[in-house]
């Protein structure tokens, strides 16, 4: 087997795990998205259920893929450090704050389930950037992509779902282009860090190749669209669905290629020689200490 | 305080990969599952060309990024230093896979055995199905360093109470022992060799050490620049 460095994919988190990160994402989003277009009032129940259903998918597709499925309340036993456990914490008082939000039409709940939407996705990234093994995702950059991505998927799905209803909302398409910016001006530097600090030349290749579709198909055909709406808005409907639906493809490609085909392992190196006894640092966490937060 | 280490002379290992066998052998790992594996890495332009095996596994790091993102505490690590995984709690969600910059850690669904569906008599005994669908890595055989604890036995320096891949290497090039006692083995080949850390820029204070004394070798040791090959798989 040939092992050159970079060269080997992860193949433990495959588009099962890439679907959390696509679906999940958005949805933390779509509800944060909702709650602030409809306050202070209560979203559409339609808008409320999708966006469970989009981080219900998503984390359905992860319970696909552990080795131990029947286990899965495991993954609440390590919120001191753990952002998966963090994750999931967060995911199940997003759904009681959505349901009952939306039951007893409560604004505030919703708020709330709204923050715990950016909460979730905020999650997400730190749980890519804690992954030391994986270049391309323990890069920093890599956070304020998930978020703005997720953001932009958000705006853009609530977009479409007001759209189809008729009842589409201005603001939120010049949320979304300038979420689309952000998120052209994250990518653009989180590729950059990649490169600068000697990310596999494999992941960067990978990455390099969806650049073109991702900035134009993705980001630059979307936001002309959106600023035609804003000149002609008779061709709200044709010209912003087509942007919101190329907006949300773009960043779930994005992040696919990010979890399942970019995702280079740290492979082996020599390292720094040095001499004489080394300074000794003592295990972080013995067995008996009970709370040591991240160092992350 | 006790912390147990693993140091590789890169200038004694000669590739034979019996430490690889013994590991397999002790812990009766499936096939493709190797806790402890050498690697023959070369390196440089021709003619100046050059050549290393590199024994590879868990690095039982000080600061282990697998047990920090480990969502169930499965991933744990004693007192000694000694990284485990509690197989009855891990929910094999591979985080700690992907945390693991040593590609240290694998993950099997389904009971194999080398020689087809039945087991050997060796792996009969030590067939463990917590195994299954779970993370599982090196253990610095802490079942033989505890038993040989016990005894009054000093782990690296009584067999009995050494990881087997130590006491099979045939050139000498492993030790194991407590890096936090000056006089120990470990403490002494440490403080007279050269020696680094595999991705020690990563803060994770790994608990493997590679002796290498040959400093005119270090010309071309950029990693881009390596070639590794693992022989075994």
């Amino acid at each position: 087997m040939q092992n050159t460095f970079g060269n080997t994919l992860q193949t433990q988190w495959d588009w099962r795990a890439a679907g959390n990160f696509m679906f999940g994402g958005s949805g933390g989003a779509l509800i944060l998205m909702a709650a602030i277009a409809s306050w202070p009032g209560t979203p559409n129940l339609v808008i409320g259920l999708a966006a469970l259903v989009f981080v219900g998918l998503g984390l359905f597709l992860v319970w696909l893929e552990i080795g131990r499925p029947w286990r899965f309340l495991h993954v609440f036993f390590h919120p001191q450090t753990s952002w998966m456990t963090r994750e999931a914490s967060v995911s199940v008082l997003l759904f009681a704050a959505t349901f009952t939000g939306l039951l007893i039409q409560a604004p505030s709940l919703l708020a709330a389930a709204g923050l715990l939407g950016f909460l979730f996705l905020y999650c997400q990234g730190r749980i890519l950037k804690a992954s030391k093994g994986i270049p391309a995702w323990r890069e920093p950059a890599v956070v304020p992509l998930i978020i703005s991505t997720g953001l932009a998927e958000g705006a853009a799905i609530l977009s479409i779902l007001l759209i189809v209803s008729n009842a589409a909302q201005g603001w939120l398409l010049y949320l979304l282009m300038g979420l689309l910016g952000w998120r052209l001006v994250s990518w653009q530097h989180y590729r950059q860090r990649l490169a600068a600090n000697n990310a596999p030349p494999a992941a960067l290749k990978i990455l390099d190749g969806i650049n073109r579709p991702q900035v134009i198909l993705g980001n630059a055909l979307p936001l002309l669209l959106l600023a035609t709406v804003i000149v002609l808005p008779d061709l709200l409907q044709p010209l912003a669905l087509l942007a919101c639906i190329l907006a949300t493809a773009g960043g779930w490609l994005m992040k696919f290629t990010i979890i399942a085909r970019a995702a280079k392992v740290q492979g082996y190196a020599l390292g720094k020689l040095q001499k004489g006894r080394p300074k000794i640092k003592p295990p972080v966490r013995r067995e008996k200490d009970k709370f040591v937060f991240s160092r992350d | 305080m006790t912390r147990y280490v693993m140091i590789a002379d890169l200038n004694r290992c000669v590739g034979c990969q019996t430490c690889t066998a013994a590991c397999r052998h002790t812990n009766a790992t499936p096939p493709g599952v190797q806790w402890r594996k050498v690697l023959d890495v070369e390196w440089g332009e021709f003619p100046d060309v050059q050549r290393l095996f590199m024994p590879v596994g868990c690095q039982h790091c000080a600061d282990p990024p697998c047990m920090h993102v480990c969502p169930s505490t499965a991933t744990a690590q004693r007192e000694d230093g000694i990284v485990t995984i509690d197989y009855d709690l891990c929910i094999g969600c591979s985080y700690c896979t992907v945390a693991c910059p040593y590609q240290a850690r694998y993950k099997v669904d389904k009971p194999e055995f080398a020689y087809g569906d039945l087991p050997t008599e060796n792996e009969a005994v030590r067939f463990d199905e917590r195994t299954l669908g779970v993370a599982q890595k090196c253990t610095f055989c802490s079942d033989r360093v505890d038993a040989g604890v016990e005894q009054g036995l000093t782990p690296g320096i009584d067999p009995e109470a050494t990881p087997g891949c130590v006491n099979a290497c045939i050139a000498d090039a492993l030790s194991f022992g407590d890096i936090e006692d000056e006089n120990s083995n470990v403490s002494e080949l440490l403080a007279e060799n050269t020696w680094f850390q595999m991705h020690a820029e990563l803060g994770t204070e790994p608990g493997f050490y590679y002796l290498w004394d040959a400093e005119d070798r270090r010309q071309g040791t950029e990693r881009v620049n390596m070639d590794v090959q693992d022989t075994q798989d």
